[in-house]
């Protein structure tokens, strides 16, 4: 008895402010939010239940299947782009240049700023600053705005995203790469390893760990890219350009449809556990490999 | 490690890659600086080229962006926001970890496993209903809402950073100190919290650039009256977006702030985020 009151003591001492928190930020708008699915909810009150009605809506919608497409594609090209140049920063920096800090602070410094006012400042140089510079220079593949284009505003939000997620992704992966033990290094130098061999086959899997995190943060950014998304093409042209997270915000408080909003909101979540499950995993079991 | 750089060749091969960092140096930094260099120019030279040096250098740009975008009143809401919001998360969520790291049960075990996966649940799925929800609280629409609202989405995380660090703690260390007659609350704050330090600083970082650069959440919960610097600095850049002067005069404001910081701190930057991700 003595030690149970002792034991709640402790609990509201240390748990229970901040799991109150936690439930009321978060469990509950979430069990109420995939509850109210299941209803003819209008942003307002509901009053019947309507089974999957409302996700058999959102996938009627045909601009939903565009975006997740889109969406898809997106993260794709940018979790391989983001991590391919990550770890050439990353190879980079660590090569023992007298360079390699200022460097570092250099590629690290777009990830200090919001997706919003980096997604304008790039809607500057693609509306204008490019244009200029090819104008003079007579370059007829950049002299109109990429992103007037729905194919060429694709590479344009994978630029930016790239260019703003690599430097901190390279920070993990220097992590991993200096984790490393200098004897290992040796022992294959003195066994005649090239270069690339070491990279391939001691450095690479050795550091695993940083590839699983890293994997995972880049997919999980690349399904819930919102801010970019925004301030750079806004959807545009055509909303030809819109992911998901977007098409959710679009559907509920532009269009006014709460129900099926909430549903693709939903079905995002659902994605994302599912592709995050699947990557940790096997890349969990790579790591073993080794 | 300056000792060994020196004594190494000039290599062929040291050289390209000094050149390839060279380039894209200029590559990450451009953009930033393009911002500044037509910050300083009237209207009609960034029409003109908006890649030349500035004809005459005017301030003029800053003086109208500084007003227009209410800067320092968004600035000190900002700064407001995220200071009590980190500062809040640090103490709730290292108590909870040491809570759930000190107390192996069932129960702790299955709080430790809900808020790893809420990790994954993204602010769309939450934000629809959150409307709705928090609507009656939100009338005023205010700067303490929001930041009730990053303590709940941004405890996950934290509670997780702590929970890793916590757990390589000897356990012996709290049962000395209760067996000399120490509460829970004395042994945590006394012995436990100021050994918290490395992980602290990673937590705060992660937490400040996050809350710093947030955008959806408070432009749900704030009203004009109450903005933080970035929904300011959008909000200016839609309605000035063809007074292009003040534009970048605009967005070099927005981001002066964090990069300052930036190179002061520069060291725990770097190192908070990557002892971040190797727990």
């Amino acid at each position: 008895m003595q030690a149970l009151l002792k034991h709640s003591k402790k609990f509201f001492l240390f748990a229970f402010l901040p799991m109150a928190i936690f439930i009321a930020v978060l469990v509950v708008p979430f069990s109420q939010g995939v509850f109210l699915t299941f209803t003819n909810w209008d942003g307002f009150e509901w009053n019947k239940f309507v089974a999957f009605e409302n996700y058999a809506k959102s996938f009627q919608d045909p601009t939903f299947w565009t975006t997740l497409n889109f969406t898809g594609t997106f993260v794709i090209v940018s979790l391989v782009l983001i991590n391919v140049v990550a770890f050439g920063l990353a190879l980079l920096v660590t090569a023992k240049l007298r360079s390699s800090n200022i460097f570092r602070t250099f590629f690290f410094i777009p990830n200090l700023i919001g997706g919003v006012v980096l997604g304008v400042i790039w809607q500057f140089i693609f509306n204008s600053a490019i244009p200029s510079l090819a104008n003079t220079f007579d370059i007829p593949m950049f002299q109109e705005s990429w992103l007037n284009t729905p194919g060429n505003a694709f590479w344009a939000l994978i630029i930016v995203t790239v260019w703003q997620q690599s430097g901190y992704m390279m920070i993990i992966y220097i992590t991993g790469l200096i984790s490393i033990e200098q004897d290992v290094l040796e022992a294959a130098r003195i066994d005649g390893a090239s270069a690339l061999r070491t990279l391939i086959s001691v450095k690479m899997p050795l550091m695993a760990q940083a590839f699983t995190i890293s994997l995972f943060l880049t997919l999980r950014g690349g399904f819930m890219a919102y801010d970019v998304n925004l301030a750079l093409t806004g959807g545009g042209p055509y909303r030809s350009t819109e992911l998901i997270s977007m098409h959710i915000f679009q559907d509920a408080f532009a269009l006014g449809n709460f129900g099926t909003g909430q549903s693709k909101a939903v079905i995002m979540f659902l994605m994302v556990a599912i592709a995050a499950l699947v990557q940790v995993t096997i890349s969990k079991r790579l790591e073993v490999q080794r | 490690m300056s000792t060994t750089t020196r004594h190494k060749k000039r290599s062929p091969a040291r050289m390209v890659t000094f050149a390839v960092g060279l380039v894209l140096s200029v590559a990450y930094v451009m953009p930033f600086f393009l911002v500044f260099v037509n910050s300083l120019k009237p209207k009609f030279e960034i029409l003109a080229n908006p890649l030349a040096f500035p004809i005459q250098i005017s301030w003029d740009n800053f003086n109208q962006a500084l007003d227009k975008m209410n800067f320092f009143v968004s600035l000190s809401n900002s700064l407001i926001v995220t200071v009590i919001s980190v500062s809040a998360l640090i103490l709730i969520s290292s108590m909870l970890a040491f809570y759930l790291s000190r107390t192996p049960n069932k129960f702790t075990k299955a709080v430790f496993l809900i808020l790893v996966a809420s990790m994954i649940v993204p602010f769309q799925a939450l934000m629809i209903p959150f409307v709705g929800l928090f609507a009656p609280l939100v009338e005023g629409r205010n700067i303490p809402m929001l930041i009730f609202f990053y303590m709940g989405f941004g405890t996950a995380l934290s509670t997780f950073l702590y929970h890793g660090f916590i757990s390589n703690i000897p356990k012996e260390l709290d049962e000395a100190a209760a067996i000399d007659g120490a509460s829970d609350f004395v042994i945590f704050w006394r012995i436990i919290f100021p050994m918290l330090r490395p992980i602290t600083a990673t937590v705060a970082i992660i937490n400040a650039l996050w809350i710093w650069n947030d955008y959806l959440l408070p432009r749900l919960v704030l009203d004009e009256n109450s903005q933080t610097l970035p929904l300011s600095t959008y909000l200016f850049y839609g309605q000035y977006s063809t007074e292009y002067g003040q534009a970048m005069a605009g967005l070099l404001l927005a981001v002066l702030p964090i990069i300052i910081f930036y190179l002061v701190l520069q060291r725990q930057f770097i190192s908070g985020i990557s002892q971040g991700a190797v727990k």
